[in-house]
């Protein structure tokens, strides 16, 4: 049993990862007026987030405390936005598009194959922690449909088999 | 009809994005014109362009800025780059190909407000987007064009940052939008007080689309007269109309704000795939009212979508051939609504996911003719009563579908299964050249 108190304190985490955090949030805060910290949330938790591999509670308190707000305004975000993991995800993220216009093209056919292919349902990943598959709403590549982003990187026109070729390469 | 290109006309030069390429074709040429002016005369010039939100909400731009109170400073301006709208993919070619076209409209647009900090709230999923306009931006500083001084020639400090959303398209209406910008979850504000007077941090925002702030140096260049007259009434302009779906040649179009619907889908994107014929069409935006094949042969300017019972949005057109079932396509759209409502309002909240699982009851056959009057009753029940418009956009699309289509949803209650069966996406379509204006690339 852990105590409560000590879940998610910020002196658990790495000494050399807070201070990358630390050096590059102060870049990040150049962008915002000085008495608007707490603004550089959501780039702050993607920082974080890129550093740390997910956002446990001891990252979303470094982000709180850095900004000058309180832990649960880093959770009230943490958790809202589709594109942050409070769970660590496997090494590459795979999102589906399965909204209107890439399903006319194709979208959700897609989506099956990469499901019975990887053997998961949506949102989990391989037991090689190798990718985490996830559908997901409009890109904004309905002109370019089928469409899915892979890591940040988007893939669009998509068919099986540039599917197949696109995650057989992920490692 | 003249086919004057404003916004797609550098789209696919080589090196486009760049500031050389965009000097050389006569780049912050209507900055330095504004230099030389009152400022007041550029919004004198918006309004007299008929310029309307391209967001999707048609609101005229010029009147918009008026609403500034006088004495208020700092005031802000942040572009709404979000787009996240099913159906809408223009905003980021406009990024992608020019992004020195909507810094000179933040530019002009800051001029003439008197602001001097913009942010442009990107969605998060457009992460090479935001790369390419931070390194447009970064040129524009190093050139001098922004910083302690705008173009280099006047004592008008002015930047610009890129500000990533992280996946929430409520962050696309525009108080959520400041919530976000705040370091916030995307709950929508009440309204009023509007942005315009009580926005970013409190202060005065003015808060406009990426498409309507690239229109502005064509204004200042050329005149809002100019402008007004590519349009009609009170609609001026070009648009950008995305047109997806079961075409053959899908891509972003600029056209006239009044072109033809017909005309766009038929002849510019080439018509339906595979000569099959069209079903239905939504014409801007998946919380546009739908339309049958019958409907189409209309102005795309905004009010007469209106009048014709729709709205033209955010340009977004959705073509459905013959082939595809409504049920199931309204279905996915009623997911989308359920996926992203925010949770602030119940009849949103509870209502978006209640939709959403009647219309999978239907379209798997386990519904029964009640379930189908008790989803207009719901979707009825969510209109209106919300604190932003995502019910709204929720219950339109339900509404609209069932009264065009209601036969299609009784069928599948009398036959207990999808009468489109599997292929009720129509077929693939994984051979079509795409288009973005009339580049192919």
């Amino acid at each position: 049993m852990t105590n409560p108190a000590s879940v998610g304190a910020v002196e658990e985490l790495p000494r050399e990862k807070v201070e990358h955090f630390d050096r590059e949030l102060a870049g990040i805060l150049n962008r915002y007026p000085p008495d608007r910290k707490a603004a550089a949330m959501i780039p702050a938790l993607r920082l974080g987030q890129e550093i740390f591999g997910y956002l446990s509670p001891a990252v979303q308190r470094l982000a709180a405390e850095r900004l000058g707000t309180s832990p649960a305004r880093a959770e009230e975000v943490a958790t809202f936005y589709v594109m942050f993991h409070t769970e660590p995800p496997a090494r590459h993220v795979v999102e589906v598009c399965t909204n209107v216009s890439c399903c006319l093209t194709g979208g959700e056919r897609i989506f099956e194959h990469l499901k019975k292919k990887l053997e998961l349902a949506n949102g989990q990943s391989t037991r090689d922690g190798r990718i985490t598959l996830r559908e997901v709403e409009c890109l904004g590549s309905c002109g370019t449909a089928p469409a899915m982003l892979v890591d940040e990187e988007m893939h669009e026109r998509l068919t099986i088999q540039k599917v197949d070729q696109i995650v057989g390469g992920l490692k | 009809m003249s086919e004057t290109l404003i916004l797609s006309k550098r789209w696919g030069k080589p090196d486009s994005a760049s500031l050389a390429s965009y000097r050389a074709d006569g780049g912050y040429g209507a900055l330095d014109k504004a230099m030389g002016a009152d400022p007041a005369a550029i919004v004198d010039e918006v309004k007299k362009s008929n310029l309307r939100g391209r967001g999707g909400a048609g609101f005229a731009t010029g009147l918009k800025w008026t609403f500034l109170p006088k004495d208020v400073r700092p005031r802000y301006l942040t572009v709404n780059a979000d787009e996240s709208e099913p159906g809408t993919f223009k905003d980021r070619y406009i990024i992608e190909h020019d992004p020195h076209m909507l810094i000179e409209g933040i530019a002009l647009t800051c001029y003439a407000l008197d602001i001097h900090l913009a942010y442009v709230y990107i969605r998060g999923e457009f992460a090479k987007q935001a790369r390419i306009l931070e390194q447009a931006i970064q040129e524009a500083r190093d050139a001098g064009i922004l910083g302690p001084r705008l173009l280099g020639k006047k004592d008008f400090p002015l930047d610009i940052h890129v500000h990533r959303g992280a996946g929430a398209y409520i962050c696309g209406e525009e108080s959520a939008l400041l919530e976000s910008l705040e370091g916030k979850k995307g709950y929508p504000r009440l309204k009023p007080p509007f942005p315009a007077v009580v926005g970013l941090w409190g202060k005065p925002t003015i808060i406009n689309n990426v498409e309507t702030i690239a229109n502005v140096p064509w204004i200042v260049a050329n005149g809002g007269a100019a402008f007004a007259a590519l349009g009609v009434g009170k609609s001026g302009g070009t648009r950008l109309f995305g047109v997806s779906g079961h075409v053959n040649r899908p891509g972003v179009y600029e056209k006239p704000v009044h072109y033809n619907l017909k005309k766009l889908i038929m002849e510019d994107a080439g018509g339906i795939v595979g000569g099959r014929k069209l079903k239905a069409v939504i014409p801007g935006g998946s919380s546009a009212p739908v339309l049958a094949a019958h409907e189409i042969d209309i102005s795309l300017e905004f009010d007469a979508v209106k009048a014709a019972g729709s709205m033209s949005g955010s340009g977004g057109v959705i073509v459905f051939d013959e082939s595809v079932c409504l049920v199931r396509a309204l279905a996915r759209i009623a997911k989308f609504y359920a996926e992203e409502s925010c949770g602030q309002c119940t009849p949103c909240r509870e209502g978006t996911s209640w939709m959403e699982g009647i219309l999978e009851k239907i379209e798997h056959g386990h519904a029964t003719a009640a379930d189908v009057e008790k989803l207009e009753q719901v979707a009825g029940n969510i209109a209106g009563n919300t604190i932003c418009a995502l019910g709204d956009a929720a219950a339109m699309p339900v509404q609209s579908f069932l009264k065009k289509f209601k036969p299609e949803f009784l069928r599948h209650v009398e036959a207990h299964r999808c009468p489109m069966g599997e292929s009720g996406w129509g077929l693939d379509q994984s051979s079509r050249d795409a288009l973005v204006g009339a580049v192919r690339y």
